[in-house]
Parts: structure tokens; sequence; C-alpha cells
């Protein structure tokens, strides 16, 4: 038997350590793929991601558009015949693509990044100035992401500022340091380098 | 009844409405809501997207806070909620991964706070007459399509919902509401959460289709228990000429409602589709 080139099989195996899901379980009825809202975005259907992960191809996973595309709404894990939960593989997946440098996906990644360094920040999210650094990263990031829905978000950040919404102002939690140390414990991944 | 509040960031920001009428239906029903002190986000979708023990380490800190009063932590946000969920198991099954987390935070667990969504808590630490007999102005006519969305209702084996597929909690509150739950296939579809801002036409794409069933199955308003599903749907209905724009209500304001409380009424002025004109039209309000 022959093993293709770019085959990694320790790969499968710390998917299934990291993410706690046995993957190898999967026998393809594509029932993760049907339900999910946001297979019709993938490059890779979640089934298919999953064939990849058995068969060892960690740089088409790692590489893929669709682990960023993952909402985590947990539709598959929910219909699975074999219990396997996608959501965790997902992130699983996300995590070590971060850690070896693969490419995220540009605007997902910017949104989660801009959103946990907001909680660092202040503890709590606060819309306005995590918004700001959201598109000051696309902007830096892609020229594009910048103006892409621009209009629409100004319009709609409007209404919702009008309505008492979105406000000026962050609240910031008393014992923030706190926080600060949740992140320096949980590490690198945590505060990935600027990519 | 007692209980450990932990409202979310968006309960006092997007989701107002949701915090305002969440805190005054308690205190109708006697739930006596004591809000963490000093509680942090949970991390929303961003935390277990880049970083495992972050996504476990920042609701662990609101779970540590709770544990000394031992009541259960009640939130009225799905995604709070799902994380809380898994904080909490990580702490319980996970010894070493508790020794560092109390170490840290300075705490003792005692696994007596158990997470739990506001919608849970309602429907059934309260008997369904004890809802039914504060309402005064009874929502008759009134066609609701209850959406449970993604994380509220899933994983079955974290949530322990009534049905993952077709759950029927929020609709049995809103019969006893005097309200007429209509029939959809949408109830338990995602909206597109997080995509909101990343790829604004996914949730316009997934938001679009939850509304145009509601409208299908003939209801006047679709309900929901989520700040994020929400905004989607109440932020992305495109208007066209002859579709109607569909109000969306938080259960919480329909229980409000229906109570006659008078701090409701002045919350429907923040959503982005105005349900007033729907609300007049049924005669709940002037």
């Amino acid at each position: 038997m022959t093993i293709p080139v770019g085959t990694d099989l320790v790969f499968r195996e710390v998917v299934r350590e990291r993410s706690g899901e046995d993957i190898h379980k999967c026998f393809y009825c594509q029932k993760c793929t049907v339900g999910c809202p946001t297979a019709y975005m993938m490059d890779y259907t979640p089934a298919q991601l999953l064939r990849l992960i058995q068969l060892g191809q960690k740089d088409k996973v790692l590489g893929s558009s669709a682990i960023w595309m993952c909402i985590g709404c947990e539709i598959c894990g929910t219909r699975c015949p074999n219990q396997i939960r996608l959501a965790p593989v997902m992130d699983t997946l996300r995590q070590i693509s971060l850690e070896q440098s693969y490419q995220p996906e540009p605007a997902v990644y910017a949104l989660h990044r801009s959103f946990l360094d907001n909680i660092k920040l202040w503890g709590r999210v606060h819309e306005l100035t995590m918004l700001m650094e959201y598109k000051i990263r696309c902007l830096l990031m892609r020229y594009s992401l910048f103006f892409q829905g621009l209009f629409s978000d100004l319009k709609l950040g409007g209404a919702l500022m009008l309505r008492g919404k979105i406000t000026l102002l962050p609240e910031r939690i008393k014992r923030l340091k706190e926080i600060q140390n949740l992140y320096e414990k949980t590490g690198p991944s945590g505060n990935q380098e600027e990519r | 009844m007692k209980y450990s509040y932990f409202p979310g960031c968006t309960a006092k920001t997007t989701s107002a409405e949701f915090g305002i009428s969440s805190e005054a239906v308690c205190a109708a029903l006697n739930i006596e809501l004591l809000e963490l002190e000093d509680w942090n986000c949970c991390g929303a979708s961003s935390a277990h997207s880049l970083n495992h023990e972050l996504s476990l380490s920042l609701p662990g800190r609101n779970v540590a806070l709770a544990q000394e009063a031992g009541l259960d932590i009640v939130t009225p946000c799905p995604a709070c909620y799902q994380n809380s969920l898994s904080a909490d198991e990580a702490l319980r099954e996970d010894a070493e991964w508790r020794r560092e987390m109390e170490s840290l935070l300075d705490f003792r667990y005692t696994g007596k706070a158990r997470p739990r969504h506001l919608l849970d808590v309602i429907a059934h630490d309260l008997s369904i007459d004890a809802i039914r007999a504060k309402v005064v102005k009874p929502l008759t006519g009134l066609k609701v399509a209850c959406y449970y969305g993604c994380v509220l209702v899933r994983p079955p084996e974290k949530t322990g919902w009534d049905d993952a597929e077709y759950p029927m909690t929020m609709d049995r509150l809103m019969e006893a509401l005097g309200a007429e739950p209509v029939d959809w296939s949408h109830k338990v579809d995602c909206c597109g959460a997080s995509m909101a801002l990343s790829n604004s036409d996914v949730v316009a794409n997934l938001s679009g289709q939850i509304v145009d069933g509601a409208i299908e199955a003939g209801a006047d308003c679709v309900v929901v228990a989520c700040g994020m599903c929400h905004v989607n749907l109440d932020t992305r209905q495109a208007p066209s000429p002859g579709k109607p724009q569909m109000p969306i209500l938080y259960f919480t304001e329909l229980m409000a409602l229906a109570f006659g409380l008078p701090e409701v009424e002045k919350l429907f002025g923040k959503h982005i589709v105005d349900p007033r004109p729907l609300l007049r039209a049924q005669k709940l309000i002037s």
C-alpha cells in the first residue's frame, strides 16, 4: 500500500485528542453537511473535512476557509448518528491552524481578535471600541475589507446608537487584573502575535 | 426564589430591552436576581474559536464568583449560558484544571451553582398556573412564531432541553399568556450569529429565511430568547414593497406586556422594526 504525499497520520490523532471527539467514527452519512447553515459558503463541506482529517490531509484542512465559516450552531453534532460534535472539532482546527501559522479567513479572524482584545481592555465587551479595532484590523489586512459593508454598518450603528443600544463610553470592571491574569495564563494562542 | 444573576454584556447594550424586561418580569414573579459582583464577558464565540483555555477561564471566573452563594446562575443570553455550562463542566470534571483555576482566582468550587437560561428558570421552576395567574392583559389573537435559535437548545446532552429539534417550552409559555403559537419549521435554525459583522450577507440570508418562514406560517411576530438572534432578525429585514416587516419581540417583553408592567411600553421604541402598530392593532397598547 502506498501512502499519498502530504499525509500526516499524527494530525488526526492530535485533532481527536484535543477536541475530545472520536472523528474516526464518521461513516460519511453527511447529515452534518445537510443541516449546516453555512455549508454553502465552505470550500470543503463539514463531512468532507472530517474525511480529510481521517486521511491525514493536514494542509488541506488547516488551510481551508471552511474551518472559519463554522458558526458553532451545533446542528451537526445534534444530528450525527455517531455523536461526533463538529463544533469543538472546528474550534480545535482553528486553534491549530493559528499555532502553525496557516492563513485564517481575514474578516472572521479580525472580528474574533478584536473581540478578545476588547475583553482584555475592559473586562466586558464595549461594542464601539471593539468595532473600531475591527475596522482598523480590516484596513490593515485587506484594503477592500474595510469598505465591505462600511456604509450599511455605519447606518445600522447609527440607528442602534440613537436607540441607546451602542454606548459611547465603556464600562470597566473593577478587578480587571484578574482578567489579564487569565489571558497571561492561557498563553500564546490567546495573545497570538500580530499577523 | 433566589438566583445569582449574570446579565451578560448585551443585556446592558444591544439587547437592553431584554435585560430590562427580564428584570421586571422576574420581580413580578418574585424571582430575586442577585447580580454577580464584577462579572465579566464570557468570551462569546471568539474565545472558543481562538483559544480553548481562555474560553473556559473567562466564563470560569463568573462561575467562580457564584460559588460562595451556591445559587443557580441565571442568564438571559444563550451564548453566556452555553459558555458558562462548558466552564462549569471543566471545573467539575477536570481536577487539575480546577486546582489551577481555584488558586488563580482564589475560590473554592462547590458545584452548587448551575448555569441556567432564564427561559428554563421561568418555564420550569414556576408552575404554568403561577404565570397564568399574573396575566392581566391576555395576548388573545396574537399569533407568535417561537424562535429558539441554536445554542439555547444545543447540544442536547449539555442543555437538556425538552426537544432539540422541535422544542415547545416557549410555545407553552406563550399559550399561558393567551397568545397563539404557530407551527413552523425554523424554530432551531441558526440566525448567523457572530457572522453579523464579518460576513453580513450570510446573516442576511439565514435571518431572512427565518423571517420568511414566520411570515409563511401566518405569524404576527417572532418571539426570541437571545440578544444576538434579536439583533440579526430585527436589523436585517430589507424593506421591500408588498412584504410586511416582521416585529421581533423578546419573550420577556410579551410577558411584561401581559402582566401589565408599565415599563415595557418604552422598550418598544428601541426596536428597529417597530412592534407598536401591531400591538395597537391587537389592542394591547394604546
